[in-house]
């Protein structure tokens, strides 16, 4: 093998006998699910429909495309695992260099793209439905990284502080009429005492079993939301929430609101892009804040924990605090980014905190690469802003018939893309760590120093 | 005779219900290397652990630095300038070698960390050349010398090394011997170090301990243990060269 092993021959023969049985299984499995329908006639008698051709229509999707994994993906992957890994080529980090200012104007500079290019009518859709989401997602994504990504803590749960900064925000704001811009920093300093709270008891837990008693958390914050009706009225949820202001100029048509105060004429738009520079402000202060810990001795001591528990004792840091300290600063982001959730969308309900949203925001982390800043934004604009804009896709009703919803294949393409990016990029999108501090001036060793010594 | 720097008085460690130090009685004095030598599983790793208050010695005590540790979290422990470089070297792989350097000195008084760092690199001119590489990276010699570096990094009184040899060409052994006497020499730092390779430890060392089964059986300056039989059977036959 020492000469360069040439990439194996595809075996035809055992490629043709795959994709048949993968087709036979395919055939055994959808024979009930499409290839019967019942259906009720006028009489509301029951009648069997045969679909033959969608049916093998499936069939002989997923034999070609076994077909086409043996002949072409497979090859593909074998001979990257063969060749050494390549050191990154001079051009990627001139593009590293230039693609972070370029995303930061791009982001600043969206609400006017939008503008431009949509219109003023149909802009709100894509500032809120697409721009707001999206940075939403980026940075419950960035809070996620702390505790997943740089301190290695597995939470499944963290979508409970979340749901700690929403309802805070709400109720505090529709009880005693306290401004959003009181209420955010309190909300933050809420979620983070949850945060605290959560970790006590799971101090002297790792991985899996870390996991399960975060997802347990997630659970029991959502089911005390439903059940305790007296404070956060259950299923039916908080409604009319007051929404941020303009520095206490609302965003309405009446005489004081912010259109009339600044001479122009009344639209939603103003507050959608207010909305808009609002998260995406939050979003930057959470990376910046993270970027800045990570040069600390605590984001320093975080990464240690990641890698060794017990090394990071020996050397005198105190893990307990650590630990709690990285819960905490996870949480209260969560808790920003939950207020801001509920001042955004004027209602609130337990169904916006389930464990999807958990496993969501913990996709994107590890989508992203874990403890990539970089990687995790990309990873929520791919797997959020490519679920929205599934909804955009009208096109796909000339294709698939008028009764063709494409948000219904959401989750669908979801799962598809996740497992394409795994066996793309098994370590996630980003992997190379940045290191949090490097030696500025290079020391000339004298080349004596460097040999082995001889006693 | 001053008081030891560190003192081990009747110490029993407990895995569980079974007792891996069984009454562990040991002194390591100011300036003093001192090396504990014993076969696989006697409990050397486990006393060292155990001084580190990790895990806690069920019974007896330890003392530092005229303070007792004996129920000390590991990490105020270390913060009074006792550093380990602990068995399976334990280093940040995905961590630079700077940063992990960084580390070492959490302790540290910040003010020193340039002059600490410059010490450590003349002493290990390797890991000056592999400064930014990742430490899971380094080849087994370099972790090790990672480890004992970072444990540097903290001003240490004491130094606790185990198995600093393990698993290294006898040329890197080398190194590393003769950086410990170094450190002694001109740092005047204090050095508790658990070997295998018998031989090299007790000619390094002032004074050695011999553990068998989580006691502490012979004890003596490194000449003296050095020129006993049982331990010329039992630990030196073949080791010589
Ligand atoms: N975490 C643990 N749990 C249970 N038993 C342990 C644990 N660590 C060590 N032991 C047991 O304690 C005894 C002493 O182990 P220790 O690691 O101290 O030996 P050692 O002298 O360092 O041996 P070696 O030279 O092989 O490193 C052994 O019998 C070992 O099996
Ligand atoms: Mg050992």
């Amino acid at each position: 093998m020492a000469s360069g092993a040439p990439a194996k021959r595809v075996d035809a023969v055992r490629a043709l006998r795959d994709a048949g049985v993968t087709a036979l299984l395919t055939f055994g499995l959808f024979l009930p699910l499409i290839g019967f329908q019942t259906v009720t006639d006028v009489r509301n008698d029951l009648i069997l429909n045969t679909r033959w051709p969608l049916l093998f229509a499936v069939v002989a999707l997923v034999g070609f495309s076994r077909l086409a994994y043996s002949f072409a993906i497979e090859p593909w992957l074998q001979n990257r695992a063969l060749k050494p890994a390549v050191e990154p080529a001079a051009w990627r980090g001139k593009v590293a260099r230039w693609i972070i200012p370029f995303a930061i104007g791009f982001v600043v500079a969206y609400p006017a793209i939008v503008l431009a290019t949509a219109g003023f009518g149909r802009a709100v859709k894509w500032i809120d439905n697409f721009g707001i989401q999206v940075l939403i997602y980026v940075m419950l994504g960035w809070g996620l990284n702390i505790v997943v990504g740089l301190a290695g803590l597995l939470d499944l749960g963290y979508v409970a502080f979340y749901a700690v900064g929403a309802y805070s925000y709400a109720l505090l704001a529709k009880t005693f009429g306290f401004s959003f811009w009181i209420l955010l920093p309190l909300a933050g300093t809420l979620a983070s005492f949850w945060g605290i709270l959560l970790g006590f008891p799971v101090l002297r837990l790792r991985g899996d079993y870390l996991a399960i008693v975060t997802l347990a958390f997630g659970e029991i914050i959502r089911i005390v939301l439903i059940n305790w009706v007296d404070l956060t009225n259950g299923y039916a949820g908080i409604t009319s929430i007051p929404r941020p202001t303009f520095f206490g100029i609302p965003f309405n048509a009446d005489d004081d609101g912010f259109a009339a105060v600044f001479g122009l004429e009344y639209s939603p738009i103003y507050r959608t892009i207010f909305l808009y520079y609002l998260i995406l402000a939050l979003a930057f202060l959470t990376a910046f804040v993270t970027m800045r810990l990570r040069r600390l001795p605590v984001g320093r001591a975080w990464e240690a924990l990641r890698e060794d528990e017990i090394a990071c004792r020996s050397l005198g840091i105190n893990t307990t605090n650590t630990k709690l300290t990285a819960f905490a600063m996870g949480a209260m982001f969560a808790g920003f980014a939950g207020s801001f959730f509920a001042a955004r969308q004027g209602f609130i309900s337990p169904d916006s905190f389930t464990f999807l949203e958990s496993a969501t925001i913990l996709s994107i982390v590890v989508l992203g690469g874990m403890g990539s800043q970089i990687g995790v934004a990309i990873a929520a604009v791919v797997m959020i802003g490519g679920t929205e804009i599934m909804r955009e896709l009208d096109f796909l009703k000339l294709v698939f018939g008028s009764t063709f919803d494409p948000t219904q294949y959401r989750m669908l393409l979801f799962g598809l893309a996740m497992v394409l990016i795994m066996i793309w990029r098994p370590r996630g999108l980003i992997t190379t760590r940045q290191p949090s501090v490097v030696l500025k001036e290079r020391k000339a060793i004298a080349s004596d120093l460097v040999k082995e010594g001889h006693g | 005779m001053t008081t030891p720097l560190l003192t081990v008085r009747s110490v029993k460690t407990f895995y569980g219900r079974v007792m891996a130090l069984k009454g562990v009685d040991l002194d390591v004095n100011e300036g003093e290397i001192v090396t504990l030598i014993g076969a696989n599983g006697a409990g050397k790793s486990t006393l060292m652990m155990t001084v580190c208050g990790n895990p806690r010695a069920r019974e007896g005590m330890i003392d530092f630095a005229g303070q007792n540790i004996t129920r000390m979290p590991t990490h105020e422990i270390a913060r009074l300038k006792l550093a380990q470089s602990p068995e399976g070297r334990r280093i940040f792989s995905r961590m630079t070698v700077l940063e992990n350097l960084q580390m070492g000195a959490t302790t540290a008084d910040p003010s020193h960390f340039k002059r600490d760092l410059d010490r450590v690199l003349t002493l290990f001119p390797r890991l000056q050349q592999r400064i930014s590489q990742r430490g899971g990276t380094l080849s087994g010699g370099e972790q090790q010398m990672l480890a004992i570096a970072r444990a540097l990094m903290a001003q240490p009184r004491l130094l606790l090394l185990d198995e600093p040899s393990l698993g290294l060409a006898p040329l890197v052994v080398r190194q590393i011997f003769d950086a410990i006497k170094t450190l002694n020499a001109e740092d005047g730092l204090t050095v508790f170090l658990v070997e295998q390779n018998a031989y090299h430890a007790l000619k390094l060392a002032h004074r050695g301990y011999v553990m068998v089964n989580g006691f502490i059986t012979m004890s003596g300056t490194g000449h003296e243990l050095l020129e006993r039989p049982e331990i010329k059977s039992a630990y030196l036959e073949g080791g010589r060269h």
